[in-house]
């Protein structure tokens, strides 16, 4: 379970949340929803822990464990992972490499065996088939040369592979095709059950379609102004942001 | 392929901490004196019996460095060398000389099994000739100090018409080769350092691959120095007739000491009609340690000259020891359509400094030469890529590539790139890249945030950024640079 | 060593610059202590010679061949010369073989003359052409543009006459200051005729937020010796904006030092070289960041025929201090004939760690595919070759802002061409 209390975050000097309340029960999916620069990815940021993002007051624990004090990496032996908004390029680093070393780096810390090269790569190619990636992807340098649709796509499988307890996926709708969107959400939907949570960052319905989230929170300013069930969504979707802004205020 | 990498995984568990390549080896040593002098001169030529015409050569050669000055160009500093209070031969104390293995010093061989060289052929061990094409082999020389110590493979590698030997037996039993050879590509007086190795060299290997024969395994020579107060002087010869080829692989250790330490080894390559010659160096020499005492000052000279038409020249260098490295490993591209490569890695730490580069002569038409360096640079270090890439007139439709790239760790380091672009022919074409960066946030938090250690992002980034040039080198030493390279960079970041 | 030669050559050059300073200092204006420091630079150093790193691709040798005498100035006639200059409308600041001569040149508060101005930054006890200039610099001006004024154009203009056939020296030595917020669009000219050694030196200083455009026309005669050098300093927020055309001289150089002292401060330092003939010519710049975010970009061009010579050097020193530094460099060259040599020598020295620094350099000849493309769509050789060398020559001009001044250079530019065909 997630559990988020008058969170605060700045960029350098600028404040960007402003007191998040939010809990996401083990087995559930959440989505967030708010206009451009609200600060959804700034929350992704600083659940996952990037230098720069920090939080100024409030905390977040996961299952119990304080997330704020801990580095990336214990953060994903935790069981955290975020599909970046962004997704960044590792020139001359191999996929393959890159997922065998990570995954590996998760299993030593949940004290399980490592996996060694072949039983990876059946692991991977079988994701990949369920992904439609093709497998030249896993030669490939990570994310280089990729081309937005595939650099989400990658996201997904690194998810897949890695199976984290909570998935924070940061607009890893936009920019996908039809298909795609389709296959990403059954990529989601796989991983769902009792001890998996979600928080989807999303500017789309359609998706929520797909995923279709227990809860829906609205993100504006830095606070959640609104939270309800899917169909928030839909009335955001017909209405948009403006009406609702001013009903909080 | 993984024979290399668990060797050196079990030399790292028998050391412990800071430069794990760092014991040394109690052995009786023969000495000569301090000091350098035509004496010290005439005592190397005769303890290795050489001929008249080779001590004359050392002679001269040493005139001709009493008259140099040391150069002070390159972007290194360190106090003064004291040429006079150095050994300037060191070996093993022989019994009768060693014939076969089983006649060397046990404690050397202790040693060499420390350093994970197979030296002692497998097939010797397991008492059956391995078949044909199993498993890569690699022969190996290995240069103790001042001399050759064991050369493995001789037999398989004789029949296939190939000499590989210490440059001393070269001198004795292929005098003519070594003659029309020894300093046509480096001449005695070339450089400061190449002129004080040709007075004082004490061992080093030969190779020559006769015409149209490719050397059926690689061949690797192991340098180590031990003993206190030596410079370490070795000679390397490698000659490819028309259409033979060679893969050769050097690497460097040295034991932990607190005084500097002086390495001034030259490497001549000749490479005649579409010859090929691969060499790959991994050099771990004694960085010195984190406030910079100690260490190898490594001062050397390697060229190689593609003489024959479509011969072809390929360094490959991964730089991680020494705590001075001044080397620039050069292609002579004077037949027709011949390559000269280039590819190199240097990490400097601490308080390394390293000046590196390569320089490529375009003489012949159609020459080529690719530039591939990475330089990255933590601690207090200083890394400089220093190239030349020279078209002369008759050089028609010459052409080069060059990318040059450092990589930043910390706020208290340097980084320079110093290159010479010439040009005396309009149909050549000319192109040099450099960039300098830092290692980016954004990379290192995407492969924590997936779990990785900050060190493993760090490693996994650097071996990323120096993938163009760790593809070069051959299966096994490929992993052990990878290795080498997270090694050196422990502790440099966070 | 054969390289003994031309060292006491040079030094026998250096030799006859000395004794004229000993025959003319008790004339000289200004601070004489200055003087003697450079004179003792000079007596010490010499003029660069070939083992000198930064001259390693440009030799004095030429310059020792010539004898240079006492100029001549009453009643030089500069008429023909004057029409030459192209037309700027803007004060005209007109020097004659090293002369100011106010009856050829506009009035102007911001501009103070009559003697040399040393200003502050250049280095005489480093730089040996800087230290000639210094113990013999008879004549220069001072430009000052204050606290947030906007002091337009102005031309600075050297003509050399040739004084029929003597062979003379000068060497002036010009200030520009910009204050707070000022601006100014400095463009520089130099043309003559015959044989003649012209060393000028320039200090720049541009203030917080201050901004100095500085467009440069060498269009010199090709039996001269061209050895210029600007020191520009610039502060905080700070821009120096510079762009060099040299299509003239026998022996040129022109040596920029930028030093970005504030942050946020700016340095362009474009250049088009165009050389025929026997002649070398040698753009040389360092630009040190010395403070964080500033920024440098340098796009120089050298196009060669006939067996000319063409150099570019060019560093980047980022100092610890300087992080967020983004220095970008990219130098070219095209050889159109069998005979012409281009060298190069790009260079990074850097301390900081979160920069973003590269060049790149590429030496070639026209591209053979793009002069097809354009003859098959019907355009002739000559014509075509000329439309891929301006082409070429685009990247670094297009940065110029100023009207005139680019017409000018563009004029030039095409001249040059003509003269080739
Ligand atoms: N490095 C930074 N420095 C200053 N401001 C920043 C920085 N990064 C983000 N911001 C600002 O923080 C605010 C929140 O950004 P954030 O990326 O969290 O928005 P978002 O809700 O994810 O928007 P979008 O829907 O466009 O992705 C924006 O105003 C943005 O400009
Ligand atoms: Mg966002």
């Amino acid at each position: 379970m997630l559990e988020i209390k008058g969170l605060e975050a700045s960029i350098g000097d600028k404040q960007i949340l402003r007191g998040i309340d939010l809990v996401v029960p083990s087995g559930e999916v959440h989505a967030v929803m708010g206009p451009n620069g609200a600060g959804k990815s700034t929350l992704g940021y600083v659940l996952s822990g990037r230098a720069g993002y920090e939080a100024t007051a409030g905390l977040a624990t996961f299952n119990g464990a304080d997330l704020l004090d801990i580095e990336p990496e214990e953060r994903a032996a935790l069981g955290l992972f975020l599909a970046f908004q962004y997704p960044v390029e590792l020139p001359g680093v191999g996929n393959a490499n890159f997922l065998r070393t990570a995954l590996n780096a998760l299993r030593r810390a949940r004290g399980e065996a490592e996996m060694d090269a072949p039983g990876f790569l059946k692991l991977a190619r079988a994701e990949m088939k369920r992904l439609s990636m093709p497998d030249d992807m896993l030669k490939r340098n990570v994310n280089v040369g990729f081309s937005g649709g595939e650099k989400k796509r990658n996201e997904v499988l690194q998810m897949a592979i890695l199976r984290p307890k909570l998935a924070i996926l940061d607009e890893t709708d936009s920019g996908l095709d039809i298909d795609a969107l389709r296959i990403v959400a059954d990529g989601v939907n796989a991983l769902r059950g009792p001890d998996f949570s979600a928080l989807v960052i999303t500017h789309y319905q359609r998706l929520l379609e797909y995923i279709v989230p227990d809860r829906v929170h609205v993100l504006v300013s830095g606070r959640i102004i609104r939270s309800g069930g899917p169909e928030l969504a839909l009335e955001l979707e017909a209405n948009g942001y403006a009406g609702m802004v001013a009903d909080a205020a | 392929m993984t024979a290399v990498a668990e060797t050196l995984d079990a030399v790292q568990s028998a050391t412990e901490g800071g430069y794990k390549w760092g014991f040394s080896t109690e052995i009786e040593m023969d000495m000569a004196p301090k000091g350098l002098n035509e004496d010290i001169i005439r005592l190397i030529s005769s303890r290795k019996e050489e001929p008249q015409w080779l001590l004359d050569w050392r002679l001269k050669a040493y005139a001709a460095w009493l008259k140099m000055e040391e150069p002070h160009w390159a972007m290194i500093h360190h106090p003064p060398i004291d040429y006079q209070d150095l050994h300037y031969y060191a070996a093993p104390k022989k019994k009768a000389g060693p014939k076969s293995l089983d006649e060397v010093d046990p404690e050397l061989l202790k040693m060499y099994e420390k350093l994970g060289i197979p030296l002692k052929e497998r097939a010797i061990l397991a008492g059956v000739e391995l078949p044909e094409g199993e498993a890569p082999q690699v022969a190996i020389d290995a240069v103790f100090d001042s001399v050759s110590v064991a050369t493995t493979f001789k037999a398989t590698l004789a029949k296939a018409g190939v000499i590989f030997c210490p440059i001393s037996e070269a001198v004795r039993d292929h005098p003519e080769l070594v003659r029309q050879y020894i300093g046509s590509v480096i001449p005695a007086g070339d450089n400061y350092f190449a002129a004080l190795n040709s007075a004082v060299f004490t061992d080093g290997s030969f190779v020559f691959i006769p015409k149209g024969v490719r050397c059926p395994m690689e061949l690797s020579t192991y340098f180590r120095i031990n003993a206190r107060n030596t410079g370490q002087f070795e000679r390397t010869l490698i000659i490819v007739e028309d259409g033979g080829s060679v893969s050769y692989l050097e690497g460097c250790t040295a034991p932990q000491r607190d005084e500097n330490q002086l390495h001034a080894a030259v490497v001549e390559l000749v490479a005649m009609n579409d010859a090929s010659i691969k060499y790959s160096t991994v050099q771990n020499w004694y960085p010195g340690d984190a406030e910079g005492r100690g260490g190898i000052y490594n001062f050397v000279t390697k060229r190689g000259i593609c003489k024959g038409a479509n011969s072809k020249i390929s360094w490959t260098q991964v730089e991680t020891g020494s705590a001075i490295t001044w080397k620039y490993p050069s292609c002579i591209l004077q037949g027709d359509g011949s390559v000269g490569e280039f590819y190199s890695v240097a990490v400097t730490t601490n308080h390394q400094q390293a000046d590196t580069g390569t320089k490529m002569i375009h003489i012949g038409r159609n020459t080529r030469s690719t530039i591939v360096s990475k330089g990255i640079s933590a601690g207090k270090s200083n890394n400089t890529y220093r190239g030349k890439v020279s078209v002369l007139k008759g050089a028609e439709n010459a052409r080069n590539f060059t990318q040059c790239d450092s990589l930043l760790i910390g706020d208290q380091c340097g980084a320079h790139t110093v290159p010479y672009i010439e040009s005396r022919n309009p149909t050549a074409k000319l192109e040099h890249e450099a960039t300098t960066s830092k290692i980016s946030d954004d990379q290192l938090f995407y492969c924590r945030s997936r779990g990785l250690s900050q060190e493993d992002a760090v490693g996994m980034i650097v071996n990323g950024f120096c993938r163009d040039v760790l593809k070069e080198l051959p299966m096994e030493f490929a992993v052990e640079a990878q290795k080498l390279l997270a090694v050196s960079l422990e502790g440099s970041v966070g | 060593m054969s390289a003994s030669v031309p060292t006491t050559r040079l030094q026998a050059t250096a030799d006859a610059f000395l004794t004229r300073f000993a025959g003319i200092k008790a004339s000289l204006p200004g601070d004489k202590s200055l003087r003697e420091r450079a004179a003792a630079t000079v007596r010490s150093k010499g003029l660069p010679g070939p083992r000198e790193e930064a001259w390693r691709y440009t030799q004095l040798r030429p310059l020792t061949d010539v004898t240079f005498e006492t100029p001549l100035h009453a009643d030089v006639d500069a008429q023909a010369l004057l029409g030459r200059l192209p037309e700027i409308a803007a004060p005209h600041l007109v020097f004659v073989d090293g002369r100011f001569r106010a009856d050829l040149s506009t009035a102007s508060s911001m501009v103070r003359t009559g003697a040399p101005s040393f200003g502050s930054g250049a280095r005489p006890d480093f730089d040996p052409m800087v230290a000639l200039n210094t113990m013999l610099a008879e004549d220069g001006v001072a430009i000052s543009v204050p606290h947030d004024v906007d002091g337009g154009t102005i031309v600075l203009a050297s003509l050399a006459t040739g004084q029929n056939g003597r062979a003379i020296a000068f060497h002036p030595r010009h200030s520009v200051n910009l204050a707070d917020g000022a601006k100014l669009t400095l463009i520089e000219i130099g043309l003559g005729d015959g044989v003649y050694f012209h060393n000028p030196v320039v200090t720049v200083s541009v203030a917080h937020g201050a901004s100095l455009t500085h467009l440069r026309l060498q269009t010199e005669s090709e039996q001269a010796f061209v050895l210029s050098t600007v020191y520009a300093d610039v502060a905080s927020d700070g821009t120096y904006d510079s762009f060099q055309l040299a299509t003239g001289g026998r022996l040129a150089r022109a040596e920029i030092h930028a030093t970005l002292s504030g942050p946020n401060a700016i340095a362009h330092l474009n250049a088009a070289q165009l050389l025929a003939g026997s002649q070398h010519a040698d753009f040389t710049t360092i630009v040190s960041h010395d403070a964080p975010n500033c920024a440098s970009r340098q796009t120089v061009k050298t196009v060669l025929t006939g067996k000319s010579r063409g150099v570019f050097q060019g560093k980047i020193e980022v100092a610890r201090a300087a992080q967020k530094t983004d220095g970008y460099q990219m130098n070219q060259a095209l050889l159109l004939s069998p005979d012409a040599e281009m060298d190069s020598k790009p260079q990074l020295e850097i301390y900081a760690d979160d920069v973003k620094c590269s060049h790149g350099a590429t030496v070639g000849e026209l591209d053979a595919e793009q002069l097809f493309y354009l003859r098959s769509r019907g355009v002739p050789e000559a014509e075509a070759r000329a439309m891929l060398v301006r082409a070429f020559l685009d990247e670094a001009l297009e940065a110029i802002t100023h009207e005139a001044g680019r017409a000018a250079m563009e004029t030039a530019i095409a001249h040059w061409w003509d003269r080739q065909a």
